[in-house]
């Protein structure tokens, strides 16, 4: 492994980005991933009110969508899930194969994850490998009920025996392609673009 | 035999042809012709080197050096006489040891070894060692030092000074207070000693022993030579003290005229060196009291060592670099190609001087008939990259491995008697 | 980054990223598993030619928390009377197939010298008299904790700057954090050319701490004084120099109500430092030692998690 220079993408004036989901298209998505989560797993618990599933942003833009997610929960069904956020750089398996990675943060929801309903939320569903790290990382927190996972977009291509339970958009891709998604929250503006990298990559996450 | 070495500059000098028979220069002039000849055009002709300090270590550390191979060594850096220093283990403070090394040296036969005795027993700095008995035996030392160690106790530095008189022997003083600088100082004391966190080795550890060594010299009308002159002040005080009609000389190393403290930044042990090298103005100081005649000699030092004593923390490893087979070159650098001295100056400061002071007979004489065939023939445009896996030293400590020194011995004559040939050992050398 | 030798090594954003991985690799501590898995299969050796049981037990829970298997060799005892080479000594260590090196030598720049022999990673974990760059940086990331960004912040080192390496490191990572530094020490404690350093200087404590002599304090770091000094002529007696230079109540009343106290450990009370120092709301000394584990995770992570050639390479910002 000498080399994992990556191009430099440049929104949107990159003539080789195609633009698959418009800011509109975003919303929308988040409206229905949120209404789908209500649906299959924020049931009230005897005790009242209060639901025993966690969201667990992957940062960097796994955060703001569960944030956006524990949003539009509340405004559908007026019920509060703790939101938080699982750095997965540590589990990794590739730290070895690229230079060393900075840590993003990791912040337990409130009241932690043990016999909770985890939800992992991420961007982008590729390899499976993030989610296998992902799922390492949540057992170091605690033990969950179950653990589910909500993409925002599936670009197929997996390489682990690993499903999402909520998925925002199919869209088909090749190896060569990158999918780059941008939120407000962390790029300025809500879009979903479709890159053709100049060099192939090995396993994008 | 007879040996003519045609066409080289004596001194640096006009050219002319000598004559070398019998051991002695047996005619200086032109179209002369012998047995051999060697071919001097271009080169200069030089008065044998004769060093004041060299550590051949034998007896004792035979693996860092012997007195066969650092004879070698000092021949091939152009010396015919070497004055070897006393802390061998055992010490040279009796007769045995000196005529000892002496023998070892007659026997080997590159260049005259000149035994230098112990001036305190086992360099203890407490009592006399057999000063006059090492002076009376075969091997007639006339140079006393305790050199490694200070003679720190004034009282027996007079002592010592005093004793040595009926013998015209002088008293080589290592220049180093105890209790300013120990055993632990190792890095000239300044900015580098303190930002390496370094034992320092302060310039008035070496100053002040100087200072009081000349006023003992002049109290007790000895004579005083000072080793390794480190730092511009001690030049100052040398001065000051020849000025006053002191009898005092003193000498400098090779590497003390070249190398200044930074190098040491990155803690490489081969520029472990005692007295520690010092900042560029000292440099400058020592270069200027060379040239102009207040420090007498070139003196090596040469100080091997095997590889595992200096495969140490720089503070644990042990002091010291070789010397002998590149002191013409970097004298030839921080010197002639300076300005500072020409060829006549050389021969002065690494042979006639050095001889006076040691005493060395036959050594360091002018280039005429009659005189004794010790002699250098040195390529003054040639040069000398500096390979330590090719020196004939058994050590590798050279601050200069890798470096391409000015200047290169071609040939080396003891007594009439090639010991250097074309640059290299003679291997065949006939009485 | 291959190696960690000096303080001096570290440029503005590579101490910074340090500093920040400590910050989640501390967040870490306070979870019932404490493991991690990155360096799994690597293995650290704490090579120590000096004893140092906190420094030691420091790089050792952290190299474990990261799952690295962490071996202890004490080379105490000079290897010069053992008749071994430094050289022979590290490279004999090396051959075992290690992965990172962490050494506390007893000799100043032995652990440079070293670094230069081995081809695995190289973390000085105290080097004689010169420098002490991981309890450097556990410094900032306390004082960091404490203060927040660093730049313009001053920070007044007290004690044996000569002989201390914390000492040499802190000035260093300091002035590259943006810190102003001022060193107070009898002159025969001020090492020599210390003029030339990135900091001020006095020789009164008072002075100093009020502020007077070189602006307003935020923050004061106590070093440690040996007892030893005092035969070696350096000061004359410890009542002397606890009146001179030690941290008594009165002048912890002259620092600002924010300005925390530091000491490396171990501490001479009643010497460079009172109790009422030691232990009262500013002294940080504690957390000094829990932010030692956080910040060796973050520098052995750095150092051990990446490709075996991307030391010099630029990271990935994923």
């Amino acid at each position: 492994m000498t080399s994992h220079a990556r191009t430099p993408v440049s929104g949107s004036s990159d003539p080789t980005a195609a633009t698959v989901l418009a800011a509109a298209d975003v919303a929308r998505i988040v409206d229905r991933m949120a209404h789908q989560i209500i649906e299959n797993i924020a049931r009230p618990t005897a005790a009242g009110g209060s639901f025993e599933a966690v969201l667990l942003g992957i940062p960097t833009r796994g955060v703001p969508l569960a944030h956006r997610l524990a949003s539009r929960i509340a405004v559908f069904a007026d019920v509060h899930l703790p939101v938080g956020s699982l750095d997965i750089t540590l589990y990794r398996d590739d730290l070895r194969l690229r230079g060393v990675r900075p840590l993003g943060e990791t912040i337990e929801p409130e009241g932690g994850v043990t016999g909770k309903t985890v939800i992992l939320v991420d961007d982008v569903f590729y390899s499976g490998r993030s989610t296998r790290a992902a799922l390492d990382a949540v057992a170091d927190l605690g033990r969950p009920r179950a653990v589910q996972l909500a993409v925002l977009v599936d670009r197929g291509h997996r390489e682990l025996p690993i499903r999402a339970d909520y998925v925002g958009k199919n869209i088909p891709t090749s190896p060569s392609q990158r999918v780059r998604v941008s939120l407000a929250e962390t790029d300025g503006s809500d879009s979903v673009h479709l890159v053709e990298a100049a060099t192939t990559e090995e396993g994008e996450l | 035999m007879s040996i003519v070495i045609k066409g080289a500059a004596p001194l640096g000098g006009a050219p002319v042809d000598v004559l070398v028979d019998g051991g002695v220069i047996a005619e200086v002039g032109t179209n002369l012709s012998g047995d051999q000849t060697i071919d001097g055009t271009g080169l200069v002709l030089l008065p044998g080197f004769v060093d004041l300090h060299t550590h051949l270590r034998e007896p004792g550390r035979e693996d860092a050096e012997t007195i066969a191979t650092g004879s070698a060594a000092a021949a091939l850096g152009g010396f015919t006489a070497v004055h070897a220093m006393a802390n061998t283990n055992p010490v040279a403070d009796t007769a045995e040891i000196v005529e000892q090394v002496a023998r070892l040296g007659a026997a080997a036969g590159l260049v005259d070894v000149r035994p230098v005795g112990a001036v305190s027993h086992g360099l203890a700095g407490e009592t006399l060692a057999e000063i006059g008995n090492m002076a009376r035996s075969a091997a007639a030392v006339r140079v006393f030092s305790d050199d490694g160690t200070c003679v720190h106790d004034a009282r027996l530095m007079r002592r010592a000074l005093e004793y040595v008189k009926p013998f015209d022997a002088v008293i080589a003083q290592h220049a180093q207070d105890p209790r300013l600088a120990d055993h632990s100082a190792c890095a000239h004391e300044g900015p580098v000693s303190g930002r390496l966190g370094l034992p320092g080795w302060p310039a008035v550890a070496e100053e002040s022993i100087i200072a009081r060594d000349v006023m003992l010299a002049e109290h007790t009308g000895s004579r005083l030579h000072i080793c390794h002159v480190s730092t511009g002040g001690s030049v100052e005080v040398i001065r000051w003290a020849k000025s006053r009609g002191i009898d005092v000389t003193a000498e400098v190393t090779p590497h003390h005229l070249l190398l200044t403290v930074d190098l040491i930044t990155g803690y490489d042990p081969v520029y472990k060196v005692n007295p520690p090298l010092r900042p560029a103005a000292d440099v400058e100081a020592l270069r200027a009291g060379l040239a102009d005649g207040t420090i007498d000699a070139v003196a090596t030092d040469h100080a091997p060592h095997a590889s595992h004593d200096k495969d140490h923390a720089f503070g644990e490893a042990a002091f010291g670099m070789l010397g002998l087979e590149t002191a013409l070159g970097v004298v030839a650098e921080a010197m002639v190609n300076t300005g500072l001295l020409d060829w006549a100056g050389v021969a002065d400061r690494m042979s006639v001087r050095p001889a006076v002071i040691g005493r060395v007979a036959g050594h360091g004489r002018p280039i005429a008939a009659g005189q004794p065939a010790n002699l250098t023939l040195i390529d003054p445009s040639g040069s000398l990259l500096v390979d330590p896996a090719a020196q004939a030293s058994l050590s590798r400590n050279t601050p200069f491995a890798g470096h391409t020194l000015p200047t290169r011995v071609v040939a080396t004559l003891l007594r009439g008697r090639p010991t250097v040939l074309d640059s290299g050992l003679a291997e065949a050398v006939s009485a | 980054m291959k190696h960690l030798l000096s303080a001096g090594d570290l440029d503005r954003d590579e101490a910074l990223a340090i500093l920040d991985t400590a910050t989640q690799m501390h967040a870490i501590q306070t979870r019932e598993v404490k493991k991690l898995p990155p360096l799994r299969g690597r293995t650290i050796v704490n090579l120590f030619f000096e004893d140092s049981t906190r420094t030691r037990s420091s790089f050792e829970i952290a190299g474990k928390w990261l799952s690295a298997d962490v071996i202890n060799v004490s080379a105490k005892g000079s290897s010069v009377s053992k008749g071994e080479s430094l050289r022979d000594t590290v490279l004999t260590v090396a051959a075992m197939g290690v992965d990172a090196l962490v050494v506390r030598h007893h000799a100043s720049g032995a652990v440079q010298q070293l670094a230069g022999w081995v081809d695995c990673h190289v973390v000085n974990a105290g080097d004689g008299t010169h420098e002490h760059p991981t309890q450097a940086l556990l410094d900032a990331y306390t004082l960091r904790s404490r203060l927040g960004d660093l730049a313009d912040r001053h920070v007044v080192i007290v004690g044996d700057v000569t002989h201390s390496r914390v000492a040499r490191s802190n000035v260093l990572l300091l002035n590259t954090l943006g810190a102003r530094v001022t060193l107070v020490a009898p002159p025969t404690l001020m090492p020599s050319g210390v003029a030339s350093w990135p900091c001020t200087t006095s020789w009164d404590l008072d002075a100093t701490l009020s502020g007077k002599e070189h602006g307003d304090v935020d923050a004061v770091m106590m070093l440690r004084v040996q007892r030893e000094r005092m035969s070696g002529g350096y000061f004359p007696t410890e009542r002397e120099y606890a009146i001179g230079y030690g941290l008594s109540p009165r002048r912890l009343d002259l620092l600002a109500e924010h300005a925390p106290v530091l000491h490396p450990g171990p501490m001479n009370r009643g010497l460079e430092i009172s109790s009422a120092a030691a232990d009262g709301l500013r002294s940080m000394v504690l957390d000094q030692v829990q932010a030692g584990v956080a910040v060796r995770m973050a520098v052995l992570y750095r150092l051990l998690s990446g490709a075996a050639d991307s030391s010099t390479g630029s990271e990935v910002t994923v």
